[in-house]
């Protein structure tokens, strides 16, 4: 039955930051469901919740402040188990964090332990994570960074952080989530801070790691040229909310939501491919405005204030769900976009 | 050709001595035409942003040369500068406003140090920069902290416009910002050359927004000019291995496009130590044993194209 089960089923997913009296909406809502092998990007600008998303569901949320987290984040294991993330314990979550679900992370300077050699950080998450004795670790370590392709990766495993370069440590973040195999990997703005070259080589790494692992990915970014060509789903967010969710394709050939039609005409790239299509010169359009503060949000659409095309029931009402189930959007403009 | 609006000759920084000297800035020269937008592209240690601020004398380059309207700039003393910094101004990633002053205020600092709308005409004067900004005249009141990312960006535009420029440098401008508010300000450089006819150096490593924006570009690697061309022809046919490679790594955000490929392996050679002759050899999938022996010259190959590649008549 486990290839009918996604291997991450998330419902309505709601994180509230608790302070004062209030407290903060910040995750509101989010559902999507990650199947075998397949990736799924979560699109959204700063602010829009979509790493908030990914640390609820590794529960890995600040610690200096308080969270509350609602809804349900299932992951089903190879044996066809589920568990919910949001609800076991502890320590249960601790096994599935490793082996089932993994994550990596944008800044890997900030990420990795800067008096630690690298070998022994890769090891160590060994250890915890397989119970192998310290050699048989550190050898699989070694495997992890040739897995990665790291130049000269006997030498690097005795080498610190801060001996690495950017790309390097991206290398070293992806081997110490790879090494124990997720079935799940989240992946939380992995190139967002390497040149392009060196994007170029981590997101061809990352591909080939998936084909040959046959991991999920959740892909976590606010590149649209990344979604278009890692991606198969995309899930668009805006103010703590999926607004659409299609199959990377469709979601470019069609946008439906007026937010995702306003980011792809932002984009200058694609501003001049469609000039290219058309022959005529397309100009850059803006989102005017800026995305609402989360404590000012009303009872209507969070993102009629700036749509071009919003209704008078959009300022009121909390948008429904349009569309099929492949491509559907948050929104209240019937009929076809 | 109309005379350049600036021109940079065989312009060199180098920060540190000794075995610890960083040439981060080599040999560099190009022309920028009045009412031009130039590109300055290049990936993270490519001397990008060394080069324009040297170009505008904010940190003292080691040699060459650099002449705005036919001006010596360099070896000017602070006095002697000071007129000339009303003409050239500069934009940065991250605005760096003062926090304790209010946007008005700073506007006034500005206005005040140049000896610009004295009196009753400063206040209109900041109400119009706010408004050619896209800012409203209540913003000139509040504090950075007030702002939002891209608003601060707008009011660091206004700051380098207070001065009444005709060249600015704008150092990644948009990195901060997210998408749908880079476009914003994107629209907003247009919009204010088109108004004032301003010339630009747009220093950037998204060359989306290059391409969109710029009317030529430089490419630069390790500190050297790899290639220089209008921006339709780079885009279209680049002609060093450097601008190739990176070109298509680029993903261009349409998935029935090619997808990005890997032509570059490891990582740029470190600048304190950078490689002999061609300092992209190492990287090059062209590479010979002559790259090792000669820096290649950054050589004319018309139609306003140049390249500093040994081999680059095997395939342009």
């Amino acid at each position: 039955m486990t290839a009918l089960l996604p291997r991450l089923h998330v419902r309505d997913l709601h994180t509230r930051l608790l302070q004062g009296d209030s407290p903060l909406p910040l995750v509101r809502g989010v559902s999507f469901d990650l199947h075998d092998g397949q990736t799924l990007a979560l699109v959204g600008e700063s602010g829009s919740g979509k790493s908030l998303t990914a640390l609820s569901l590794m529960r890995l949320l600040a610690r200096n402040a308080r969270w509350e987290c609602s809804g349900q984040a299932l992951l089903t294991d190879a044996q066809g188990q589920q568990h919910d993330m949001l609800k076991v314990s502890d320590e249960h979550m601790r096994q599935l964090r490793g082996h089932q679900i993994a994550m990596i992370f944008q800044e890997p300077m900030t990420c990795l332990n800067p008096v630690l050699t690298v070998g022994e950080q890769i090891a160590e998450s060994v250890r915890l994570h397989l119970g192998l004795d310290t050699r048989a670790a550190r050898a699989q370590a070694l495997r992890a960074l040739e897995q990665v392709e790291m130049p000269a990766a006997r030498q690097r495993l005795d080498e610190y952080p801060h001996q690495l370069s950017g790309g390097m440590r991206q290398r070293v973040m992806i081997a110490m989530a790879m090494v124990c195999e997720p079935r799940v990997l989240i992946a939380d703005e992995p190139t967002t801070a390497l040149d392009v070259t060196i994007q170029a080589q981590i997101l061809a790494l990352m591909s080939r790691l998936q084909k040959d692992t046959g991991m999920s990915m959740l892909f976590i970014t606010h590149n649209l040229g990344v979604v278009a060509h890692h991606a198969e789903r995309v899930a668009v967010m805006y103010a703590g909310q999926v607004v659409e969710q299609a199959g990377v394709h469709e979601l470019f050939a069609k946008p439906a939501h007026p937010y995702t039609q306003g980011l792809l005409a932002c984009l200058p790239g694609r501003a001049r491919q469609l000039a290219r299509q058309s022959g005529q010169a397309v100009a850059l359009q803006d989102i005017p405005g800026q995305a609402p503060a989360m404590n000012r949000l009303g009872s209507g659409c969070s993102f009629a204030e700036r749509c071009s095309v919003s209704l008078p029931a959009c300022q009121l009402q909390a948008p429904p769900w349009l569309g099929i189930a492949t491509h559907a959007r948050l929104c209240h403009l019937e009929g076809h976009p | 050709m109309t005379t350049p609006m600036v021109r940079i000759q065989d312009l060199s920084v180098e920060f540190g001595r000794g075995a610890q000297r960083v040439r981060a800035v080599r040999g560099v020269s190009f022309d920028i035409a009045p009412g031009e937008v130039l590109g300055l592209v290049g990936e993270s240690g490519s001397g990008k942003s060394t080069l324009g601020r040297a170009l505008i004398q904010l940190i003292q380059a080691s040699g060459g040369s650099v002449q705005f309207e036919g001006q010596e700039l360099m070896g000017l003393s602070q006095a002697q500068m000071r007129p000339l910094r009303r003409q050239v101004q500069m934009v940065f990633q991250d605005p760096s406003l003062n926090p304790r002053q209010r946007a008005g205020a700073m506007l006034a600092e500005v206005l005040s140090t140049h000896g610009l709308h004295t009196g009753a005409a400063r206040a209109p004067r900041i109400a119009e920069l706010l408004h050619i900004v896209g800012l409203k005249p209540e913003h000139a009141s509040r504090f950075s902290h007030e702002f939002s990312g891209g608003q601060k960006q707008r009011l660091g535009i206004a700051r380098a416009l207070a001065a009444e420029p005709r060249f600015i440098v704008a150092d990644e401008p948009l990195s901060a910002l997210d998408m749908s508010i880079q476009a914003q300000i994107v629209n907003l450089l247009i919009g204010l050359r088109q108004q004032l006819g301003l010339t630009l150096l747009f220093i950037s490593h998204d060359l989306d927004v290059v391409q969109y924006l710029c009317d030529r570009v430089v490419v630069l690697y390790l500190g050297r000019v790899m290639e220089i061309a209008p921006t339709a022809d780079l885009f279209d046919a680049p002609a060093h291995p450097y601008t190739q490679a990176l070109l298509s790594a680029a993903p261009i955000p349409d998935p029935t496009q090619a997808a990005p490929q890997v032509h570059l392996l490891g990582d740029p050679p470190s600048p304190l130590n950078p490689p002999s002759g061609c300092v992209f050899r190492t990287r090059c999938p062209h590479a010979i044993a002559a790259c090792a022996e000669q820096v290649p010259e950054l050589t004319p190959t018309g139609a306003g194209r140049w390249v500093a590649c040994l081999r680059h008549t095997e395939w342009t």
